[in-house]
């Protein structure tokens, strides 16, 4: 029952973060029909980007908290700067090719991130665990679990609640769902798409940065980091249902409790698991979970 | 055809033995990417082609170590007949996904097989193991440079006669109604082919060149570990097949080659940073050759000979847009 239990919950603390990244990633998709590789690296890029705040406030003697503030924000500020950059400077220009091509190029930016931040950040681990103390530690049913961990799952939950209200509950949601269903009738209505285009990949960067930065008291930052999360997020939202946000929290909770259930009971074979998982949902549900008709082209 | 086939080999007797080992592996990368390209012409881009690349690298390794065979040929068939079997059995099942999801499937099972592979202790886990090095027709080769110009020129002139035998492939009724099963496979069903069938051959023969090029990769670096079945291992086929085009064979090992030097190159003067060169390589070859480096010379050849201009100009409005 303990064991059951503490897979549970180690199993919703890893969707949970899971689940914003593969946020990120299904909206990019949805709105910009890209599977964006690079969107591993952005998380890293965040969880870096956080160490390096983190550092700095514990350096002006500033209190824990208000590091874990300051973390946040400028992950966000510069996640969606870069975001921006990179959809206008970037990946404008391959508007129209082929997937294929348009995720090669994510490749091509995977590619140059991940030696960005190696040459920013160095090849050694990094540390930023101050904030990680931040809410104590909490007694849950006789297990003891670090607060920070057990607030990530509100947290996300929050992150997810939000996301879902601004797309169906707002104008401005409306407006990217009609650019998501059908972007030559929503540029006909008077829609600026590419304005679209540029707020949905910066506010998907986002999105992967800020799951970077509630992460990265807990890990340690090193190279590689951005492939791991990439493999993880890209069987997420295959799993629900590529463009999906109900997808992706259902993803996040299945690939969550896999990776928790393999850790415990065989350590070795978590990638395994999780992939097996996809492959299925994918035999049997051929466009993931949640599936969006669309039309057949005769 | 046979001509550059042979000249190409040929030429590698007077190179310097750093370049003999990087055409090896450029050759045997350019088969895999032959076989997406074959693959891609039916609409599907398979981001899983390390699975039977690891499948035909482990077949052999097993063989050549329980069984004595170390036979370079020998080898080369027994990885294409292990990529072709398991091909047989996952193309049936694949054949019926299209786009993204072909592309997610496929690396999802690779992916699984790598899990696998990981955690296998038999097979060594992610360490792998050693084989023992290839001979060729009962000669075994102690100079090394010659035992790389041994491998060299197998895996040239396999990879050749390959690229000839696509290209036939190509042309052929079979190849055609590849291209159309692209455009509409709908339409293709109405017109009595099975569209499924088509996909699932272009499969196995994908898997085939996968399994065989998995072999010559053993055999150039004499280990074996899980990485061959990794995603980043089939992302690199996928963007040679792309930095082609989809257009010829010979552009495939074009592309292959002009991979392998801007990684080596920039390995040994930017050690860290060669990734970052890698990229802006691709961003400039997508951006500025939207057709691939074979569009360099496809189109005047195009212009010169008549007959076949009108095949190749199927082939190139195929391109989906």
């Amino acid at each position: 029952m303990n064991l059951f239990l503490t897979i549970v919950l180690d199993g919703l603390i890893e969707a949970s973060w899971l689940f914003v990244v593969a946020l990120g990633l299904t909206l990019i998709f949805g709105v910009l029909k890209i599977l964006n590789i690079a969107h591993g690296s952005f998380y890293a890029l965040g969880a870096y980007i956080a160490a390096t705040a983190v550092t700095i406030a514990a350096a002006h003697s500033l209190p824990p908290a208000l590091g874990f503030v300051a973390m946040l924000i400028s992950v966000a500020l510069i996640a969606s700067i870069v975001g921006l950059l990179l959809e206008r400077g970037l990946l404008k220009l391959f508007y129209g090719r082929d997937e294929v091509v348009l995720l090669l190029v994510t490749y091509a930016v995977f590619l140059i991130l991940e030696d960005t931040t190696k040459l920013i950040w160095g090849v050694n681990p990094i540390y930023a665990s101050q904030p990680y103390e931040l809410f104590g530690n909490v007694e849950f049913a006789g297990l003891f679990y670090v607060g920070y961990d057990l607030l990530l799952i509100p947290a996300a939950a929050a992150i997810g609640l939000a996301v879902w209200f601004g797309l169906n509950r707002t104008v401005m949601g409306k407006i990217v769902l009609a650019v998501i269903h059908n972007e030559e009738m929503s540029l006909s209505m008077g829609v600026r798409v590419n304005r679209v285009y540029a707020a949905a990949f910066a506010f998907g960067v986002l999105l992967a940065g800020l799951a970077g930065a509630l992460t990265a008291p807990k890990i340690s930052m090193q190279p590689g980091l951005s492939s791991d999360v990439i493999i993880l997020s890209f069987a997420i939202v295959v799993i629900g249902g590529l463009g999906s946000v109900e997808g992706a929290a259902i993803g996040a909770v299945l690939v969550g409790l896999a990776r928790a259930t393999s850790v415990h009971l065989m350590p070795q074979a978590e990638l395994f698991m999780i992939y097996l998982i996809m492959a299925a949902v994918l035999m049997f549900r051929p466009e993931g979970l949640f599936k969006r008709e669309t039309a057949r082209r005769i | 055809m046979v001509f550059p086939v042979i000249a190409v080999t040929l030429f590698g007797r007077v190179l310097p033995t750093w370049t003999l080992s990087l055409a090896t592996i450029a050759a045997s990368n350019a088969l895999v990417a032959l076989g997406i390209v074959v693959l891609a012409r039916t609409g599907n881009v398979s981001f899983g082609q390390g699975l039977f690349f690891a499948a035909g690298g482990y077949g052999v390794a097993l063989i050549a170590n329980n069984w004595g065979i170390t036979d370079a040929v020998a080898q080369m068939l027994i990885g294409a007949i292990c990529g072709g079997l398991l091909g047989l059995v996952i193309g049936p099942l694949i054949a019926r996904y299209s786009g993204i999801f072909f592309g997610m499937l496929t690396l999802a099972l690779s992916m699984v097989f790598y899990g696998a592979l990981v955690k296998t202790t038999v097979l060594g886990g992610s360490d792998g193991f050693n084989v023992v090095r290839p001979s060729l027709f009962g000669i075994s080769f102690v100079d090394p440079r010659e035992a790389d110009f041994m491998l060299y020129a197998v895996s040239v002139v396999t990879t050749g006669l390959t690229g000839i035998a696509a290209t036939i492939l190509f042309r052929s009724e079979f190849g055609l109604a590849s291209l159309a099963a692209r455009e509409n496979n709908l339409r293709v069903e109405y017109l009595g082919i099975s569209a499924n069938r088509i996909i699932t051959i272009n499969f196995v023969i994908a898997a085939v060149f996968a399994g065989a090029s998995g072999a010559f990769a053993l055999m150039a670096q004499r280990h074996i570990d899980p990485q061959f079945a990794y995603w980043t291992t089939s992302g690199e086929f996928v963007f040679i097949a792309v930095l082609a085009g989809y257009q010829s064979a010979s552009a495939v090992f074009v592309a292959s080659l002009a991979l392998e030097l801007v990684r080596s190159f920039s390995n040994l003067y930017l050690p860290n940073t060669w990734q970052l060169v890698l990229g802006v390589f691709l961003l400039a070859v997508i951006l500025f050759l939207p057709r691939g480096i074979g569009s360099l010379w496809i189109r005047e050849r195009r212009k010169r000979a008549g007959v076949s201009a009108e095949t190749s100009a199927a082939v190139e409005e195929g391109v989906p847009s």
